[in-house]
């Protein structure tokens, strides 16, 4: 495909099976140098089995990954111009912070100044904003300290490549979106071209520029995140990343009349790509409008509220809607007058067609994991 | 109050079994022996300045004991490695137990087996046969300290394997992942890590051979003489008891030293205060 030394990482048709279990199966990959990927999926999709295969931690059965344009089948961990930040840190517990920072400066070859050993840890502890804890002991450290500790470790040798599987996951939500931004900080000054592994959508979407978002060993759509949200590749997609409302209908050979099951017809605007039959579609929370007050003969379908979440900016709402289901409804204050609806209350649910999504209904959802469709 | 009571059976058997016997012997190495042998009541350090009357047994003690207890790490340390962390995890339970059942046989009869393959009609023989005639094996340190190695390896493979097994393996990834040669962690991590297990071994086999009785009898003959068999013959034979208690006293003062040194050692090595030696 494109120019090999333009990527730091790239797959080319990567396959791991642990004995019977595939854990990855034919994966092509290409991350471009200086981005910021995540691997985003359920437990069990094989995030980490790929990110280990970066750093070495594991051989691919068959296919190749190669690293800033260089084949790295057969090459151990310690030859390679990645480091990791683990999941849980893995800090050397017989080593204060200082010695754990050095480390890896420590083992390069020809060897480093003991002088300009210590002026770089001091830098990498400074830029983790950890500057007076360099005599500390690892046990004496909060998570999100270690987290830190973690990240000057692996930041001190500059890498070509970060990788990072689940780095935040330990801390608790403030720190972590704290943490978040000062990753994204660094990721952009340093320049360095960043793996994340996380199952969490938001962090991805946040985070990273580029995401890969995999399903039972394989890649379901690899794009920017504002991509991967507005337009899912299919309905796994769609339901992984971020919240939707599936409505099961019949599509008609027009391409573009919806028989909804109540019986009524809705026209999805533009033809759409898919052939005619069982559909499903796809629509987001805060594409639907709520309007309180069920007149029957309304546009629209009309619905009961049955749980209010009250989120402070917005308000979700679920509405039970007669032959359709139940639908989840984003609410956001700033436009809703500040009128709240109580449960119990009849509203009408309306959308614009061209916000939906439709899927072919083989593409029945089973978000945690195991999809074997295809890619469209 | 609750604390108390628990452990009011343990400090009782403590008090009964380990202290009251101690003193005893505290007070018999300042006393003399009876005319007719065992103790007679006095004050005097003549038993402590008879010392160097058993000096080639401190000697040999104090050196065999220290050199067995590093070459039972040497051969130990290999062993316990491949079993916590190169054997297939299936087989590891099974490699364990092969190495601990040889245990559950008798001392005497392996020491005594040990007796026959060093003894004129074992190795030697076999020597003699393809031209090395007059090899001495029976009878001499070296054999007292193949002994060692052999009877107390189990002891000091055992903790150094359950130090092994719990260290993270993450910890190995990571050290690789900054660029460590598998030497360098071995030596930079590896080893570090499992110091703990190390000491408790080297201490508890150096404790236990420090009174070790048996195998310098069996395989020392008469030549290679161990504090534990000046103590057997001068409590049984000769009925010295005061003498056969200061020898003890002193025994015990150096263990306390030992293991104070030994324990200032493994903190400063492994640069925390959380190895326990026992
Ligand atoms: N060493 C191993 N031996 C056997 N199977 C393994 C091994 N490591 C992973 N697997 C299997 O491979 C699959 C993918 O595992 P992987 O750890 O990559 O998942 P993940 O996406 O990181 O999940 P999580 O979010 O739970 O960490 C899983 O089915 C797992 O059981
Ligand atoms: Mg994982």
């Amino acid at each position: 495909m494109g120019s090999a030394a333009r990527d730091d990482i790239e797959f080319r048709s990567v396959t791991k099976a642990y004995g019977a279990v595939t854990a990855v199966r034919n994966i092509s990959l290409n991350v471009p140098k200086g981005a910021f990927l995540a691997l985003l999926g359920p437990s069990g999709c094989g995030k980490t089995t790929c990110l280990r295969m970066i750093g070495g931690f594991e051989q691919p059965t068959s296919g190749e990954v190669l690293i800033a344009g260089s084949g790295m089948n057969g090459v151990p961990p310690y030859r390679r111009p990645v480091n990791m930040v683990f999941q849980h840190y893995a800090l050397f517990p017989h080593f204060n912070v200082e010695q754990n920072v050095a480390y890896g400066l420590r083992q390069m070859r020809p060897r480093i100044p003991a002088q300009e050993i210590k002026r770089r840890v001091g830098e990498a502890l400074e830029m983790v904003r950890l500057g007076g804890f360099a005599n500390r002991r690892i046990h004496e450290m909060s998570g999100g300290q270690q987290q830190r500790v973690a990240l000057a470790r692996a930041l001190v040798n500059r890498p070509s490549v970060l990788l990072l599987d689940e780095p935040l996951a330990a801390l608790d939500k403030k720190l972590r979106s704290a943490m978040q931004i000062e990753l994204q900080t660094l990721q952009r000054e340093l320049g360095i071209t960043f793996v994340l592994v996380t199952h969490d959508q938001e962090e991805a979407l946040s985070m990273a520029d580029l995401v890969c978002v995999m399903s039972g060993g394989a890649i379901k759509q690899l794009g920017a995140p504002q991509d991967v949200y507005d337009r899912p590749a299919d309905l796994f997609v769609a339901d992984f990343v971020g919240k939707t409302n599936h409505i099961q209908a019949t599509l008609e050979a027009d391409g573009r009349t919806l028989r909804l099951p109540d019986g009524s017809a809705l026209d999805v605007g533009a033809e759409r790509n898919i052939g005619a039959g069982e559909t499903t579609l796809a629509i987001r929370p805060e594409a639907i409008r709520l309007t309180p007050g069920g007149e029957p003969r309304g546009e629209g379908f009309a619905g009961t509220v049955t749980h209010r979440i009250f989120l402070g900016s917005s308000v979700e709402y679920s509405v039970s809607v007669p032959a359709l289901g139940d639908f989840l409804v984003t609410a956001d204050r700033s436009t809703d007058e500040g009128q709240l609806v109580e449960p119990g209350q009849s509203v009408r649910l309306g959308f614009d067609p061209a916000a939906a999504h439709l899927f072919p209904a083989s593409h029945a959802a089973q978000p945690e994991g195991n999809t074997h469709g295809q890619q469209t | 109050m609750v604390t108390a009571m628990l452990l009011g059976p343990a400090a009782a058997w403590l008090v009964v079994f380990l202290v009251l016997p101690f003193i005893a012997i505290i007070v018999f190495s300042f006393g003399e022996r009876a005319p007719e042998g065992g103790y007679q009541p006095a004050f005097t350090l003549a038993q402590f300045a008879n010392l160097g009357a058993r000096a080639a047994a401190f000697a040999n003690t104090l050196t065999l004991a220290p050199i067995g207890a590093l070459a039972c790490l040497l051969v130990a340390y290999p062993v316990a490695y491949y079993l916590a962390v190169k054997a297939d995890p299936r087989h590891r339970m099974l490699l364990v137990s092969l190495v601990v059942v040889p245990f559950w046989t008798s001392m005497l009869v392996r020491t005594y087996a040990w007796m026959y393959l060093l003894g004129g009609r074992g190795i030697p023989h076999l020597l003699d046969l393809v031209g090395f005639s007059d090899v001495r094996l029976l009878n001499t340190p070296g054999a007292v300290l193949l002994g060692i190695v052999y009877g107390y390896l189990p002891l000091m493979i055992l903790p150094i394997y359950v130090s092994l097994e719990k260290l993270d393996r993450r910890l190995l990834e990571a050290s690789a992942d900054l660029g460590a040669h598998p030497f360098s962690t071995f030596f930079g991590i590896t080893v570090p890590l499992s110091l703990p297990g190390v000491m408790t071994g080297i201490a508890l086999v150096t404790i236990l051979l420090l009174g070790e009785y048996l195998i310098p009898q069996l395989l020392g003959g008469g030549k290679v003489f161990f504090i534990g068999n000046a103590l057997v013959d001068l409590f049984l034979q000769s009925r010295n008891w005061p003498f056969g208690s200061a020898i003890a006293v002193t025994l015990v003062a150096v263990v306390v030293m030992v293991l104070l040194i030994a324990m200032r050692i493994a903190w400063r090595v492994a640069g925390t205060r959380q190895v326990d030696l026992m």
